[in-house]
């Protein structure tokens, strides 16, 4: 590296680490201090506290638990759609919370398929409110994700060790024990990290599904002090529990294994010898009909009502979906902006032989997962306020905090193409004294091309997605799409909110396609 | 990479077009709940009718149910862009008079415009109604008739409510309780809590539960039925006369002291107050007019009439609804 | 002895032809270009591939539809022939129970073929803790200690140092041979062949005619080995 190009990416990346501390840790400095005189933690800060690492480890467990079985069946077995599957199973991840939530609640409340089969079946109705809906929504996005995870665990083994399995007739318990286990037991503590993560920061779920003050998450109970009370020593208070809360969580994930977000395509998956016995092919089909219902249900019912729904849509409807667009895409930039800053930052001082400084920065790459989007909201709120109107800005606001809450995400998918770019040509590259832009196009370029255009389909469709932070800054005369669900639903246009979801899930899903797509050669 | 900036360029575009396409006449911004500026709700129409005489452009901004929307305005504080808030309640007015955000409205208003009087040098009237559990014909054939009746009905009679600290219907159900039954309200909420499916955040979210079939019954108003009726040509919703008597709700707005447009401001405060206003409320806002106004449809007539109004004084709210709320999230949270 | 007869293996649109006769305490070496399909037919006759047409047959039992557990073979690859977790020992003893409950005549059994390969010390290491020669020699540990018929060598030796590697088929040429079992070996390195096969079949384009002796198949190569060779015929 020429040392134009290194102070570039000093330059850049400094720039980028800066604007992610503010966002993160500056935020909760404004926020703290307007909360000087907040006090000790009372009991409600308590039960907050409690109920969110209750929820958090239930739904990591459950999760996990599921995702087990689940990827040892679809890495043993071949059939017909498997790839399509195991590709959808990072479907959830993008899919806008606010219709994961009306699809469980058509399913499972209280007139929904299950209680009518259970009501059928004479056993009562299961009320969704509370725990238990947190934990089937929690489950729902994530049990994908950790299967994911676990999956690539087991695909990532070599293909040798089934074969050594095969010849010897391992087979079964033992085989779990000698080959599945050791790879489960290195990728589930990471899924788990990060399924509890995701869940501790948990807000929209805990919100519409938690049926009151008895399931309130820390991140629920920053937005209800900041925006019922304007309690902001209050909302100081929990950000910081909060914060530490998540910060220990992430960094037990980072010592146990780095968190990755699923990664694209379909995963190449070895064939096996194992499991031809009766029982265990039985056992595979129903664990993974089960997994596909329980997924694959919500999402049919929202079709077959969005579907009903598609004919009330306005014009409304589209102005919203043009300003989700507009969030998605400045999302899109200020993510891809701050995570190749950030990246290759990282992968300078690594190569630099810097290791604990380049780790440090990698770790303030994660920050944002234990950031709570609303604190950064509100952080704006009280700066912007003497110098401008925040709420005029609520869309590039939005865009900006998703952009920040992706970044973590964007990082672990950028960083290892940009390592391996370096690693494989790097010094071919110095050899033939490759330098500035051209360094980039042919050096960097062919190998970040595709996690980039990864990188920015998951920021656009999350941002897309996005009813946490727009709560606060929202404008519903000028609502995004999420936002308008809920003020169709609010007129009881109910059939105009799913169809409404259908248009949200084919953007969201759209612009993750777009620009994946983009990505690839 | 050409595609990404582009895509970009286009995004920033669109956001600024917005702003600048914005006319040069004086524009009144007015914060509202949601369901009030929603295509269906009373905004349409409101705005088409005082724009044509006020020579302005008249904007409804969304800020959440009610009690939100009084966190909103000092979340927002000084620096609001709304010139008068829509949608506070009686239960709320001491509250914010005490945030000092709020300025005299300086009008000369009837006393008489809503049941039992109304008078305040700052928050306005301008519609009212009774705070009822709405059920459906076809799934319940005989409601409760008291707040006691609801306690001891069978297990399937359940309800879903709005969070007092967000949403006036909600408040409004925490002091109803308080007002019925006083020191035992704790006790009752601890009681009542089994049967609650869920607390939402705002009063559609009860309400479209319920009609999801969700609930047995909803918290809503004894007008919410009128909509069926009128809208869908269905009349298998009713509200259910409580012996104890019904809470009452009166809806205020106010003028903001920082506004830019105070004229203006007192021109929509007037005009609110006035009959054109007031004939669009009861059939998009579905509660009763606060001022003279045309008959009301038929529908209304046949509404359920609660035999005894109850309500707290404004002024006394601020110290009955803590206390209540502390015993309310002491019972819900176990 | 391994007898391929007549077999034909499809793989998407690569398809294998191949007839091959390796007698007991035999060594065959498979020789041919890269993606010539040497390590198809091992695969296949491992059980990993099924065949389209033709038969296998070990010791003169067919095997053609059989799985893998059930083949009297035993295919050595190139790396990871081992557990990574478990020590050599119990990575051997696989080879005689996958429950891995060994009795005491197991582990007598299993110190045997240890000391054979030269492993008697090494028996509780693990296999990160072995050179990659000693890792190899605990994989043949294990095939002595299942007692096939026919052991198959996917070029398990490449990765070695030439002096290892040398080392490494001096020993299959002392414990396997010596046990009357047939071995069949890909090999990139002609020389290799030389030095310890009695057979060489050519794998070119799809297609395994027969094995020569390896003598004959060096003395007269033919045009396609000797432009493989890149020596003149």
């Amino acid at each position: 590296m020429t040392g134009k190009f290194s102070l570039c990416v000093l330059f850049f990346g400094g720039i980028a680490l800066a604007l992610l501390l503010a966002l993160t840790l500056g935020a909760l400095v404004v926020v703290g201090m307007q909360g000087a005189e907040a006090g000790a933690l009372t009991s409600p800060d308590w039960r907050a506290l409690v109920f969110t690492l209750e929820q958090a480890f239930l739904s990591a467990a459950l999760s996990v638990l599921f995702a087990i079985p689940l990827a040892r069946a679809l890495a043993r077995r071949r059939f017909w759609g498997r790839d399509t599957l195991t590709s959808l199973l990072g479907a959830p991840f993008l899919l806008p919370v606010i219709v994961a939530i009306l699809g469980v609640i058509a399913v499972w409340g209280r007139s929904g398929w299950i209680a009518d089969a259970m009501g059928w079946a004479g056993l009562g109705r299961l009320n969704v409110y509370g725990m238990p809906g947190i934990l089937i929504a929690h489950v729902f996005f994530n049990l994908p994700l950790a299967a994911r995870l676990i999956l690539q665990g087991l695909a990532d083994l070599p293909p040798e060790r089934w074969r050594v399995a095969a010849q010897l007739g391992i087979e079964g318990r033992a085989l779990f024990r000698l080959v599945e286990w050791p790879a489960i037991r290195a990728s589930a503590p990471g899924a788990f990290a990060l399924v509890f993560l995701v869940c501790a920061t948990s807000f929209a779920v805990a919100l519409a599904l938690g049926g009151g003050p008895r399931a309130t998450t820390l991140e629920l109970a920053i937005y209800e002090a900041a925006s019922y009370d304007f309690d902001l020593g209050r909302a100081a208070k929990l950000a910081g529990l909060q914060f530490a809360v998540c910060a220990s969580a992430a960094l037990i994930a980072f010592v146990v294994s780095a968190p990755v977000a699923a990664s694209p395509g379909a995963l190449t998956l070895v064939e096996r010898w194992d499991g031809r016995s009766r029982a265990s092919r039985i056992g595979d089909s129903a664990i993974i009909l089960t997994v596909c219902l329980f997924l694959g249900a919500p999402m049919l019912a929202i079709f077959l009502r969005g579907v009903v729904g598609l004919d009330d849509l306005t014009g409304v409807v589209w102005a919203a979906a043009g300003r989700s667009l507009v969030v998605a895409a400045l999302a899109i930039l200020i993510t891809l902006t701050l995570s190749l800053g950030l990246a290759a930052l990282i992968v300078a001082l690594h190569i630099r032989g810097a290791r604990i400084v380049a780790r440090l920065v990698d770790l303030a790459g994660l920050l944002p997962i234990a950031a709570s989007p609303f604190v950064i909201g509100i952080a704006f709120i009280i700066v912007l306020r003497p110098v401008a109107d925040p709420f005029a800005l609520a869309l590039l606001l939005t865009a900006i905090v998703n952009a920040a809450m992706a970044t973590p995400f964007a990082l672990r998918i950028l960083i290892p193409a940009i390592r391996l770019a370096h690693d494989e040509h790097g010094r071919l590259a110095d050899s033939l004294g490759l330098v500035g832009l051209t360094r980039l196009r042919v050096l960097y370029w062919p190998r970040v091309r595709q996690p980039l255009g990864f990188a920015a389909g998951l920021s656009g469709a999350l941002a897309i997605g996005d009813l946490g932070v727009i709560a606060l800054f929202s404008t519903p005369s000028e609502p995004t799409l999420p936002l308008l669900m809920h003020l169709l639903a609010s007129s009881r246009q109910i059939d105009a909110a799913y169809g409404a979801a259908l248009v949200l899930i084919a953007l969201g899903f759209g612009v993750f396609w777009l620009f994946d797509r983009l990505g690839r050669p | 990479m050409k595609h990404l900036l582009t895509a970009a360029v286009l995004a920033t575009a669109a956001l600024f077009a917005g702003n600048a396409m914005a006319e040069d006449k004086p524009k009144l911004t007015v914060y509202t709940y949601e369901s009030f500026v929603s295509e269906w709700g009373p905004a349409p129409a409101v705005e088409e009718a005082f724009e044509e005489t006020c020579n302005c452009d008249l904007d409804f901004v969304a800020a959440g149910d009610g009690a939100a929307l009084l966190g909103r305005i000092k979340l927002e504080g000084k620096r609001s862009d709304a010139d008068v808030v829509l949608g506070l309640d009686a239960n709320l007015v001491a509250k914010a008079r005490e945030s000092g955000l709020f300025a005299p409205h300086g009008q000369d208003l009837p006393e008489n415009a809503v049941p039992g009087g109304w008078s305040d040098d700052t928050f306005i009237p301008y519609d009212w109604g009774y705070f009822a559990f709405v059920y459906d014909k076809t799934r319940m054939d005989t409601p409760p008739a008291s707040f006691d009746d609801l306690l001891n009905a069978p297990d399937d009679v359940t309800i879903v409510i709005q969070d007092p600290r967000t949403s006036t219907p909600g408040l409004g159900l925490l002091l109803w309780v308080k007002h019925v039954y006083g020191d035992e309200a704790g006790d009752v909420w601890a009681k009542l809590a089994p049967r609650i499916v869920t607390v939402t955040k705002g009063w559609w979210e009860a309400y479209s539960a319920f009609l999801e079939g969700e609930a047995a019954m909803a918290l809503s108003y004894t007008t919410s039925p009128a909509y069926h009726v009128i809208v869908e040509d269905d009349d298998t919703k009713a509200a259910a006369t409580f012996t104890d008597g019904h809470y009452m709700q009166i809806e205020v707005a106010a003028k903001l002291v920082s506004t830019d447009t105070p004229d203006l401001a007192d021109a929509f405060l007037a005009f609110m107050a006035g009959e054109e206003f007031q004939n669009i409320i009861p059939t998009t806002n579905w509660m009763y007019p606060a001022y003279p106004a045309d008959d009301l449809p038929d529908a209304f007539g046949a509404l359920a009439e609660p035999g005894k109004s109850l309500i707290f004084k404004p002024e006394t709210t601020p110290e009955i609804r803590e206390a209540a709320l502390a015993e309310w999230l002491e019972a819900l949270s176990k | 002895m391994i007898v391929v007869h007549n077999a034909l293996i499809e793989r998407g649109s690569f398809r294998l032809t191949a007839d091959l006769t390796v007698p007991a305490g035999r060594i065959c070496a498979i020789v041919g270009p890269s993606g010539s399909g040497k390590s198809t037919l091992l695969e296949a006759i491992a059980g990993f591939l099924p065949l389209a047409s033709g038969h296998i047959r070990i010791n003169g039992e067919d095997i053609t539809v059989r799985p893998p557990s059930e083949r009297p073979v035993t295919l050595l690859f190139q790396s990871n022939n081992l557990f990574p977790h478990l020590d050599v020992e119990r990575n051997v003893g696989l080879g005689l129970k996958p429950s891995l409950s060994l009795t005491p005549a197991d582990r007598r059994a299993i110190a045997d073929v240890l000391d054979e390969v030269g492993l008697a010390d090494l028996a509780a290491r693990r296999p990160a803790e072995l050179s990659g020669g000693q890792r190899q020699r605990a994989a043949l540990a294990r095939v002595l200690l299942r007692q096939q018929p026919a052991l198959l060598l996917d070029e398990p030796f490449a990765a070695l140092g030439p002096a290892l590697r040398d080392e490494m088929l001096a020993l299959i040429d002392a414990l396997v041979l010596q046990r009357g079992i047939a071995v069949l070996m890909i090999t990139h390195a002609p020389e290799e062949a030389r030095r310890i096969a009695h057979l060489t079949a050519l794998c070119m384009e799809g297609r395994i005619d027969g094995a020569r002796s390896t003598d004959e198949v060096f003395a007269n190569p033919g045009p396609e080995l000797a432009a493989y060779l890149g020596i003149g015929s």
